[in-house]
């Protein structure tokens, strides 16, 4: 679907701006997520001949040049582009269909009423119990329970196996992992303001890089 | 101005009344029934606002029907209301007037704002 037809990229990279509502044509309150998607410009051609496989590597948001550092500038120098604070590798079937600085907005690759998978950092939660990181029950918060209430209980059994089996969902580390949304309906895509609206939550805070694609699994 | 304000803007409609807690309003509520469009009126006591000026807010009108409180919660800005009338202003002290669904009949009175 992506580059077979030879012109779209298939992917971008956004900041998340935000969450507000807006009202579709049947005066339903769609939920939605603001992504400043792009402009993105390529940095790199990777070809099966040297590369061994072919992608394209594309990069986001300008930043000065005092700030980066020696092997980026080089990096950037040699794809004759400013420097850039993100950069992503897209996977595409004919690498020859780009060119070294091009310049990629939201309006190429995304489309208004499509579906699109977001890829992004989900929010650090801590070292969080496992009601809260695996949805367990808890105890009861009467009947005798004393300074257990989210505590997860038992954790196996006794003399055999006499240890606790490996993956035993416990408390810890919750958040900060990549996760993609899949299938989320593109409501709006503004070219000019390089804008894109989502139906629906995307991963990580407000100020986010995330990664849209066209949805890999559209229909069905 | 941000882009999430940007994108409320311009969802904001500018045709509706000043109104707060305390007043009886009646809004013309567009219903599409068997593929026909038709305005229902619902006419109750403002008991909440919430949202303030984004294109978010919503606000709750709650009136006796058939003896049953009834409240229903307005998108402020949706385009299913098509008009917001305001018949009577109430002199209230309070921002959310919840209070009200534990009183009846009488007790349920707000007065006059006086000019």
């Amino acid at each position: 679907m992506n580059a077979s037809t030879g012109a779209s990229i298939g992917a971008i990279i956004g900041e998340k701006l935000g969450m507000t509502q807006i009202f579709d044509d049947d005066n339903r309150a769609i939920p939605v997520t603001a992504v400043k998607a792009g402009p993105v410009v390529v940095t790199q051609i990777k070809r099966p001949e040297t590369d061994g496989y072919a992608a394209i590597q594309i990069a986001f948001k300008e930043m000065s040049a005092e700030k980066a550092g020696r092997p980026a500038t080089g990096h950037f120098a040699k794809a004759g582009v400013a420097p850039h604070r993100h950069i992503v590798e897209v996977k595409v079937d004919d690498p020859d269909a780009f060119e070294l600085g091009q310049t990629i907005s939201v309006a190429d690759v995304l489309e208004a009423g499509k579906k699109a998978d977001v890829t992004g950092i989900t929010k650090g939660k801590g070292f969080s119990g496992v009601m809260k990181r695996y949805n367990f029950k808890g105890q009861s918060s009467s009947h005798g329970v004393h300074k257990v209430h989210r505590a997860p209980g038992a954790i196996g059994a006794c003399a055999t196996p006499a240890r606790v089996f490996k993956g035993k969902r416990m408390p810890g580390r919750m958040g900060g992992d990549q996760r993609t949304i899949m299938n989320l309906e593109i409501i709006q895509v503004d070219a000019d303001r390089n804008l894109l609206l989502l139906a629906g939550a995307i991963p990580g805070p407000k100020g986010a890089i995330v990664v849209v694609r066209e949805a890999v699994k559209a229909n069905g | 101005m941000n882009v999430i304000e940007q994108i409320e803007a311009a969802q904001l409609r500018d045709d509706i009344p000043e109104f707060g807690p305390g007043d009886t309003v009646r809004v013309h509520v567009r219903v599409i029934e068997g593929g026909r469009e038709r305005i229902q009126l619902y006419e109750g006591v403002v008991i909440a606002r919430k949202g303030r000026s984004g294109a978010r807010a919503t606000f709750t009108v709650r009136k006796i029907s058939f003896g049953v409180g009834v409240e229903r919660i307005f998108p402020l800005h949706s385009p299913i209301v098509q008009q917001i009338e305001v018949t009577r202003r109430g002199d209230v002290r309070r921002a959310k007037l919840y209070y009200l669904r534990n009183r009846s009949g009488k007790a349920t009175r707000i007065k006059e704002k006086r000019h």
